[in-house]
């Protein structure tokens, strides 16, 4: 009992939560801001205010959860929803790459640490100066559970805002269109080769006219063997 | 989708996710192969691309407004990140412009 205890306040150590904190604060804004927007197209789309509970606190993940409200009304299949998620998601492969070392030693936090690797949780924690004197695992375990708190306390006050002031919130899922467009042109922007780009474009569009209904699977296949195809070619480019 | 089906799909969302977050953990304890490293580099934009037009796939093109709110939008959107870089700023003011557009009926 005493054990727990210690354990309890060694968890809640002030000098650690503050910087903590202090650097989580740019997150803070985000994540209640479009956390909200989450949480008010949950109740508005007709779907219970828990949804804005368990979703964040179990996928933790914005635009895979915004997606994953239009495979509900879409009726969208599991197969469909895994692949779409899994290639929307990888590009948290290529994050894990530069904690590997970050997170070698964190012990007992390591694995919620791994689960709550957002895009945020890891532009501030790449980047971040952790002072001399700070544990550095409970620093990344406090950001990034703050970073969750935010999220979760975004969704809910969305839900609950929601559900007490009936407003038109019609045009409210534009939110995802703008998110998709706002991550786009940061990739364009520091991505070295622009062909992915060009084959994408092609590709969604003749997906558009083959099927609507399957565009999203035969947009994904079709441009990943195009890219396969061309990898000399886009290589090339890159080097040059 | 019914009820038990969406909870499976949280479900399945929630793991998948997860998974990419805990893949180069297990499997990449190394240095990837410059094939894996082609591929996480060049998929990422692709799949935003392919999502952008997946989100317009319900407009009609040949209906009036044609798509001129989600248009207008997008530019708006763009613009204002490609100007301030501030994603929240860009997410919301295209949304609100959005949501202003076809619930006011400016552009029936």
């Amino acid at each position: 009992m005493t054990e727990c205890k210690n354990h309890f306040y060694k968890l809640l150590d002030s000098i650690t939560l503050k910087p903590a904190f202090i650097t989580s604060i740019p997150v803070m804004t985000g994540y209640c801001s479009v956390g909200f927007a989450f949480g008010l197209l949950v109740v508005s789309t007709g779907y219970p205010w828990f949804l804005a509970l368990i979703m964040p606190l179990f996928i933790y993940a914005g635009a895979a959860q915004f997606l994953a409200l239009s495979f509900f009304t879409n009726n969208t299949s599991f197969v469909e929803i895994i692949i779409t998620t899994f290639l929307l998601n990888a590009r948290h492969m290529v994050y894990g790459i530069s904690m590997l070392n970050k997170y070698k030693h964190a012990s007992h936090f390591k694995p919620y640490l791994i689960f709550s690797l957002t895009d945020e949780t890891y532009a501030i924690l790449t980047s971040v100066k952790i002072p001399d004197n700070i544990n550095n695992k409970r620093f990344y375990f406090y950001v990034s559970f703050l970073n969750q708190l935010y999220w979760i306390m975004g969704c809910i006050c969305g839900a609950f805002f929601g559900n007490i002031f009936a407003f038109n919130t019609k045009g409210l899922d534009f939110a995802l269109t703008a998110l998709f467009v706002v991550i786009l042109i940061d990739q364009y922007k520091t991505s070295t080769s622009k062909i992915p780009f060009a084959i994408a474009f092609i590709c969604s569009v003749i997906a558009y006219f083959l099927s609507i209904k399957y565009m999203l699977l035969i947009s994904i296949f079709l441009s990943m063997a195009i890219l396969f195809f061309f990898r000399r070619f886009i290589t090339n480019n890159d080097s040059r | 989708m019914t009820h038990a089906k969406i909870y499976i799909a949280i479900g399945i969302i929630g793991v998948i996710t997860f998974f990419t977050r805990l893949f180069p953990f297990v499997f990449l304890k190394k240095n990837p192969g410059p094939a894996i490293e082609f591929f996480e580099k060049n998929i990422p934009p692709m799949i935003m691309l392919i999502l952008v037009v997946y989100c317009l796939k319900e407009i009609n093109w040949v209906v009036v407004p044609f798509g001129i709110p989600e248009i207008l939008c997008i530019i708006l959107t763009s613009i204002l990140h490609i100007w301030k870089g501030n994603s929240i700023l860009s997410i919301f003011s295209g949304t609100i412009l959005y949501m202003l557009l076809i619930q006011s009926g400016i552009i029936i």
